[in-house]
């Protein structure tokens, strides 16, 4: 079980320096407000990119383009090379991106088990009809069920393998979501602020959780975060954006510097 | 939505009962629930697993001592053996109680016959529960499980029964081929009525299936189909003979007829809901958004959903046509779509067992309220006279006071309540 969840690292099949996913002057407006404005970027495979911006950036705009939940006004996104504009939301998952939800989204009256097995939907088949009679479905189920229960070791979660979601601590929520995000074996992993509502002590143990799973899991990570000193210790690299344009793109130490970046925290302009 | 949202929330108890496989086993009441945790902890799972993970990937201690924040584990933030503190087997060990209720259901057919101590009138009623408890288990696909309101079921009991009636009067068809013709019709109906009701939220969705209940009735009586429906008048039917020269009466034999479907579409309600798409519909109806991104195709899966719950409600159509001998369109008024949403209710929305109790409400409460009333007038000679649906009405008013879960919530509460009492002490 443990011997699965480390794969062997390194190359995933893809052509070498292509980028896993690029985002092309994508535009989103809704009605007369622009909330995205020809933002691009692009993110390299097996890296931790950290997504950055005030309140009202256009943060998640972009993540719910990323998801399919919102489509773009202008511009596209690649993924592996392909545009995703075409599919429908529910395909996301299958084409090889999972998310989590900045307030959690998990389906809280089922185990936390099952909310993991939920998540292997997008990598499973059984319909209806040979579920309703339990046809040939059981090798799939097994499979599932191993990946559920190799996730929830994975992610500390032992304990409330069969407690109902709903009622568990909010940190301990998170993990299961995260673990749901894995089960299907993404590519691109997108975290929507996961430091959100966590105490000090708490983002450092998801700070070492981020980088396990890139590294155990074998995925991207793209995440969206207010916790800077979390982004910039944890991301290879940064995107800043703000007003729904992109002000700046580099390293941690970079984007830091960067005039614009400073002018649109601090609100002041910068002296170098 | 307030509803749909207070019914599913409330039947949290019996849903999680049902999701780790043991919800069939509530069947049997609370002796059996108790009987199940007992064998549950014993087999409790104990995973090596967990310190070798730990370990093999490098976690930080800091990474355990965070389990000292959940409430479930003790206050120090002390390290508790994993084993320890897993509350339940998830073995499916529960097909021991539905097991036994099915026999001691199927034994009730040997207490028959001349001199026997069940009366023909008594099987029906039997059957009759039986084919309330379809239904309801139906609805509780749609209501409780996936979160879809309806207050149209009425319509596809009276398409199933229609379709069972006609095919056996008109057409001289075996009364047994028509159940399955009259399951395909109805998923195929109900699939086409979900697509588009699909748009449809909430009270809007209440309102497009309430439109449905209304208009069968009316549709039944239409002129221009009254050679095949007999209009008004509705189709007088035959309970057909036991076979095989068995010595049972006719109602005997419908009795085991509707006890084989009853079991045979329970066990298939439960392999569905402890299936990828079982998964798929509960999820749909807790984080609709979160379903999308895990892949499920939700317009697909509710759509489905709603076919299947009309197969059920279908299904109880035609045994009630075949064990009634009778259909008519006024037998199947809103009335009827309310009896089954409020056994679904009744009987605890999102549970299988649940939709047994269901049915025995929807066929004895419901048709002997107005008795029940009279002779309670009667018994304690009250002064005024209360009106024929008041035992009813306060009973239901009880019951959702009392146990907001249904019938099978509250078990569930109560067993759970005294299990805690028990490790206390």
């Amino acid at each position: 079980m443990v011997a699965s969840v480390e794969k062997v690292g390194g190359s995933l099949g893809t052509v070498p320096g292509a980028p896993l996913l690029s985002v092309r002057s994508v535009t989103v407006r809704f009605g007369g407000i622009v909330a995205l404005n020809g933002v691009s970027f692009d993110i390299s495979e097996g890296h931790i990119v950290g997504l950055i911006g005030p309140n009202g950036a256009g943060k998640t705009t972009l993540f719910n383009c990323l998801s399919r939940l919102y489509q773009p006004t202008e511009g596209d996104i690649l993924y592996k090379g392909k545009s995703i504009l075409q599919s429908p939301p529910y395909a996301i998952a299958g084409v090889g991106m999972g998310r989590t939800f900045q307030n959690v989204a998990l389906f809280d009256n089922m185990s936390v088990l099952d909310n993991v097995k939920v998540g292997c939907h997008s990598v499973s088949q059984a319909g209806f009809l040979k579920s309703a009679f339990g046809v040939g479905v059981g090798a799939e189920e097994a499979r599932i069920e191993a990946r559920a229960r190799e996730l929830v070791a994975f992610m500390d979660l032992l304990p409330y393998t069969d407690m109902r979601a709903g009622p568990l601590p909010f940190p301990i929520r998170k993990r299961v979501e995260l673990a749901r995000a894995l089960a299907s074996g993404p590519s691109l992993l997108l975290l929507d602020e996961p430091a959100a509502g966590l105490n000090h002590a708490e983002v450092d143990v998801l700070k070492a959780q981020i980088r396990r799973v890139r590294d155990l899991q074998n995925v991207t990570v793209l995440l969206v975060e207010h916790h800077m000193s979390l982004v910039m210790s944890v991301s290879d690299r940064v995107v800043a954006i703000d007003f729904g344009k992109k002000l700046a793109e580099g390293t941690p130490a970079e984007v830091q510097r960067n005039a614009d970046v400073v002018r649109a925290y601090l609100g002041t302009e910068a002296h170098a | 939505m307030t509803i749909q949202q207070t019914t599913a929330s409330a039947a949290a108890e019996a849903v999680r009962e049902l999701l780790r496989g043991h919800g069939a086993v509530a069947m049997a009441g609370a002796a059996a629930g108790n009987l199940v945790s007992q064998t549950a902890v014993t087999a409790g799972p104990v995973s090596p697993v967990v310190t070798m993970s730990a370990a093999a990937d490098g976690t930080t201690p800091g990474t355990h001592a965070s389990h000292g924040s959940a409430p479930v584990a003790p206050p120090s933030g002390m390290r508790v053996p994993p084993a320890a503190m897993a509350p339940r087997a998830k073995k499916r060990n529960s097909l021991l109680w539905p097991g036994i209720v099915v026999a001691l259901a199927a034994s009730l057919v040997l207490f028959g016959g001349k001199g026997g101590w069940i009366s023909n009138f008594q099987y029906l009623q039997l059957s009759l529960v039986l084919v309330y408890a379809i239904a309801v288990l139906g609805l509780n696909l749609l209501t409780g499980f996936n979160g879809q309101i309806s207050l149209g079921h009425g319509a596809f009991f009276a398409l199933g029964a229609y379709t069972a009636a006609v095919l056996i009067d008109r057409y001289n068809v075996n009364y047994l081929l028509t159940l399955p013709v009259a399951a395909i019709l109805c998923f195929v109906a109900g699939y086409l009525f979900g697509l588009p009701a699909l748009r449809l939220e909430g009270h809007y969705l209440a309102l497009a299936t309430f439109a449905l209940a209304t208009a069968v009735p009316q549709i039944l009586k239409y002129r221009h189909i009254e050679g095949l429906t007999g209009g008004v008048q509705g189709i007088n039917l035959v309970k057909p003979d036991a076979p095989f020269g068995l010595p049972l009466s006719p109602d005997q034999w419908m009795y085991v007829i509707v006890l084989l479907m009853a079991v045979l579409m329970f066990w298939i309600g439960r392999n569905l809901l402890d299936s990828r798409p079982g998964r798929a519909i509960v999820a749909i109806r807790d984080q609709p958004l979160a379903a999308i991104t895990m892949g499920i195709d939700t317009a697909r899966f509710k759509a489905t959903t709603f076919g299947i719950s009309a197969v059920y409600v279908g299904l109880a159509g035609a045994l009630h046509a075949i064990i009634f001998e009778y259909v008519s369109p006024d037998s199947f008024r809103f009335d009827l779509s309310v009896a089954i949403l409020v056994g679904a209710v009744v009987g605890g929305i999102a549970s299988l067992p649940g939709a047994l109790i269901g049915g025995a409400f929807v066929q004895f409460i419901e048709k002997y309220a107005d008795a029940a009333t009279k002779q309670f007038t009667n018994l304690v000679q009250l002064p005024i006279e209360l009106e024929p649906w008041t035992i009813y009405g306060i009973l239901l008013i009880a019951l959702i006071y009392v146990m907001p879960g249904g019938v099978a919530g509250g078990l569930a509460t109560l067993i759970a309540k005294i299990k805690r009492k028990r490790s206390v002490s």
